[in-house]
């Protein structure tokens, strides 16, 4: 990502297209990834799947960051919806034979219905508040979905099996590629359509009503119904992320939803930059870093330092989160934002 | 008839717990308006240091007299390290440190004790006497010990200096500090007896759900449940609504067993008790935000 | 004689807004001061930057001592009584706790007794609402209420804000005149901050007129008070 553009509006400076061109290169470079790789195992099939994972949260953080950093509310809980949409393409698949890629669209569906309903309620309450409800919504999930009536669709606390779609079309590609190319495309359309409605009356509406939110409604703005609209778009975002997140994983269980889940979607949105698109992707990169090497990390960390005890990777997101409130509260991309505003008036003059 | 009697009991010694952990939420509240989401986890990690201490010899009531002190500190400096640079920043940032906080103590507590569950002592013996068969005596002293906290911090706010300071600091900052209040200390001492009051609420709680790092998620959201039902900025409704929710939350169970054995259809039990929760959170945020007793606030532009 | 306060080139802000722009004046010992000028003048301003509730810049120095730096609660423990604008009532607490809570930073509380004794004889409506809650009295108890606070604290500089705003004029008068009395018995001296110019010229022996954050007009009240010109052109009556 070279282009910082934030939540900054979209002008017809020159040098904004020369970093559209090359975010448009380097899609198409992501894309060609895996066939340029072929089968020489130059790149693992771990690798692929680490990537798409990363691209997965990438998606989660984004509707995190419409709903928190363009519309100002925040939620805790966007767990929640993760679940929700990847058991609603492991029920799919697994129950009802349903093509892989048609669960994503009705994932989609039902997230944005329930999150709009969520949304309803909640839209009366605010800040700490809503934080509260959706909070309370995080440490329940995983108990809701034991549930006893749901059991023949969720089967309990031992989860649902998948296995990979294979690639169509006979392509060259192992699943794992195949997987990363399918998640990446939706990715690019995900961020293209968010990218398109901040653009849009209703974005604009939407950022309004996180500046002022008394202000909009005197100008006219609904704002509730806009509050629960944009939480279903981001339960719709955060839906697709699960959906997509089960069917790479294979697997889907309660305990893969715990209030963790919805701790690491909030320290993505909150490391990226929660008012800015290419943030999610910084987001998504380091939540699934995080998962990945903090154990490790940590573990050095604590050798390098002596401590007598083993950190955990929680010690780590902790920290993180409470340090980059001081230092940079906008997130990365605010951060690098803020400095390519400190530099450019020198690069002009 | 006899089941109901126990269930209500049982219920009301849960409540005493969540009545202290309610406290300890709207003490925080009522003074900075914010809802403290890590003193769940600020409990555990207490009730592990008393336990360590009881583990190196120390006898229960000692032990748990040295934990209150250690986490009255622990509370304090919270506020006046952590907090306090970031008065007046958007909710959002506040929320994410109190989360942030929640998962360094959650996961300082596996790295220290290990996540394994230990059994905790209870102080009480184990004695039976009439009525025994309704109410256990670690479940009287529960409430008890409860009951003499909750006493006590009336009387320090009602009648001394400092209760009163930190009352007055509480309800308006501005005013308080004309009268040479200083209202900084006021919030971390609200601080630290919020984090004291958490570490009694877990170790008397510890012996019946065992100590683990999880074991205070669910309990601060029955905390919060009574602090709602009771009213945020009311600490005796508080108090109320935790008693309420902890006897609430066992008569669910209680009838949802009774459906099942008369109907032979299961609709709610012990595996619901965090939904249930969440069910009565969001019922009172939505239908009835001040609670019972709670003041409705007037928002200005 | 030195003055009791004393302030040069005093500048104020509201976030980035500046409200003062290098107020000077001073204030001896003793008497009545009142600051008059239009709304938006800076009157309020004044008395906030003094007790540090705005931030501010320039010197501040009260009884000789530099205070421009200090916070809030030790400017008030220095002497310094503000009866704030909107009274400042703790609504929630009673009426004997709004007066106990002012005794609350003096080291000394053998006094507090005697103190609330002094203040319900200047008071007395007070004394017979003592244990009502104090959000439940009028706004011209309330006012009571606000000075009587302030004198537990045993000030020797009250700055008062708008002490008459919103009450019926009997209940003013009969404030002003308490204020008089406990100004010449109890030796507190007093800033007075006033919208109603003529009110506040009868009662003060000083007055300086504000214009946009600066001083326009400094002098004894009774001259201001019969100088048409100045009436006309900045207290409007």
């Amino acid at each position: 990502m070279t282009a910082i553009t934030s939540a900054a509006p979209m002008t017809d400076d020159p040098r904004r297209s020369l970093g559209s061109y090359a975010m448009i290169g380097l899609l198409v470079l992501a894309a060609a990834l895996p066939f340029l790789v072929g089968k020489s195992g130059w790149i693992s099939n771990f690798t692929f799947l680490q990537l798409s994972l990363m691209i997965v949260y990438a998606i989660a953080v984004l509707g995190l960051n419409l709903l928190t950093g363009f519309n100002g509310q925040i939620s805790l809980g966007h767990g929640a919806f993760f679940a929700v949409g990847a058991y609603t393409a492991a029920i799919l698949i697994d129950q009802y034979s349903v093509n892989a890629w048609l669960t994503l669209p009705i994932a989609a569906i039902l997230c944005f219905v329930i999150g709009y309903l969520f949304g309803l309620p909640a839209l009366r309450l605010e800040g700490h508040y809503l934080a509260l409800a959706t909070f309370g919504l995080a440490i329940a999930v995983p108990q809701m979905l034991k549930y006893r009536h749901l059991e023949p669709f969720t089967n309990g606390v031992m989860g649902i099996n998948l296995i990979k779609p294979d690639p169509p079309f006979g392509l060259p590609l192992s699943s794992d590629q195949w997987m990363y190319l399918a998640v990446l495309v939706v990715a690019v359309f995900m961020f293209w359509m968010a990218r398109n409605l901040l653009n849009s009356r209703p974005g604009r509406a939407m950022t309004a009503i996180r500046d002022h939110t008394m202000a909009a409604g005197t100008m006219g703005i609904d704002t509730s119904r806009y509050k629960a609209t944009v939480f279903g778009i981001s339960a719709l975002y955060v839906g697709v992320a699960g959906a997509l997140h089960a069917i790479i994983f294979e697997f889907v269980s309660p305990d893969s939803f715990r209030f963790e889940l919805s701790i690491a979607i909030l320290v993505g949105a909150v490391v990226g930059g929660v008012a800015s698109l290419p943030g999610a992707v910084i987001g998504g990169i380091f939540v699934q870093f995080i998962e990945k090497y903090a154990d490790a990390m940590t573990k050095k960390i604590s050798q390098a330092i002596h401590l007598p005890l083993e950190l955990q990777p929680w010690t780590l997101y902790g920290l993180t989160l409470i340090v980059l409130i001081y230092v940079m509260p906008g997130g990365i991309a605010g951060g690098l934002a803020m400095l390519w505003a400190k530099i450019k008036p020198r690069q002009g003059g | 008839m006899e089941q109901l009697i126990q269930q209500i009991a049982s219920g009301l010694a849960s409540g005493a717990i969540y009545a202290l952990l309610a406290l300890a939420l709207v003490m925080i509240f009522t003074a900075t308006d914010h809802l403290n989401f890590a003193q769940g986890e600020m409990a555990m990690f207490s009730t592990y240091v008393c336990w360590q201490l009881i583990q190196l010899g120390v006898p229960f009531w000692p032990a748990l007299g040295l934990t209150i002190v250690f986490s009255f500190i622990l509370g304090l400096s919270i506020e006046r390290i952590i907090l306090r640079p970031l008065h007046g920043s958007p909710i959002l940032s506040i929320v994410v440190v109190f989360i942030g906080l929640l998962a360094i103590f959650h996961s300082l507590a596996g790295s220290i004790w290990s996540h394994t569950i230990k059994t905790f002592p209870s102080p009480f013996p184990n004695v039976s006497f009439a009525g025994s068969g309704y109410i256990g005596a670690h479940q009287i002293g529960m409430i008890a010990v409860s009951l003499i906290m909750l006493f006590a911090l009336f009387a320090f706010f009602r009648f001394t200096p400092l209760g009163l300071a930190m009352r007055a600091a509480a309800q308006n900052p501005v005013s308080a500090r004309l009268v040479g209040v200083r209202v900084d200390w006021m919030l971390a001492l609200g601080w630290g007896l919020a984090a004291s009051i958490g570490a009694v609420a877990g170790a008397m709680v510890a012996p019946v759900v065992y100590l683990e790092p999880n074991m205070m998620a669910s309990i601060l959201l029955y905390g919060f449940a009574g602090a709602l039902v009771g009213g945020i900025s009311s600490p005796g409704g508080a108090v109320f609504g935790g008693f309420l929710v902890g006897v609430l939350e066992n008569l669910v169970a209680y009838f949802g067993n009774l459906t099942e054995k008369a109907f032979g259809i299961y609709i709610v039990g012990n595996g619901e008790k965090l939904t249930v929760a969440l069910i009565i959170v969001i019922a009172i945020l939505t239908l009835k935000p001040a609670g019972l007793f709670g003041r409705t606030t007037v928002k200005r532009v | 004689m030195t003055a009791l306060l004393e302030i040069g080139g005093l500048k104020a802000y509201y976030g980035a807004t500046q409200a003062l722009h290098g107020l000077a004046f001073s204030l001896d010992k003793g008497g009545i001061t009142t600051l008059l000028g239009a709304n938006g003048a800076g009157k309020t301003t004044t008395l906030r930057a003094i007790c540090g509730m705005v931030r501010r810049e320039g010197t501040i120095r009260f009884d000789g001592q530099p205070i421009d730096t200090m916070a809030t609660e030790d400017i008030v423990r220095l002497g310094v009584a503000h009866v704030p604008e909107g009274r400042g009532t703790f609504v929630g607490l009673s009426v004997e706790e709004n007066l106990k809570i002012a005794s609350y930073g003096r080291r000394d509380k053998t006094h507090v007794p005697r103190d609330l004794e002094l203040v319900f004889t200047y008071f007395p409506r007070l004394k017979e609402r003592i244990h009502q809650q104090a959000g439940t009295l009028s706004g011209g108890e309330q006012q009571m209420l606000a000075i009587a606070r302030a004198l537990m604290l045993g000030p020797r500089l009250m700055l008062l804000d708008e002490p008459s705003f919103g009450l019926a004029p009997l209940i003013v008068q009969e404030i002003f005149h308490i204020m008089r009395r406990i100004n010449e018995e109890e030796g507190v001296s007093m800033l007075l901050v006033e919208q109603n110019a003529a009110l506040a010229l009868d009662l003060a022996d000083n007055a300086y007129v504000l214009e946009t954050g600066n001083v326009v007009m400094a002098g004894p009240a009774a001259d201001i008070r019969n100088d048409e010109g100045i009436r006309k052109s900045y207290l409007g009556y």
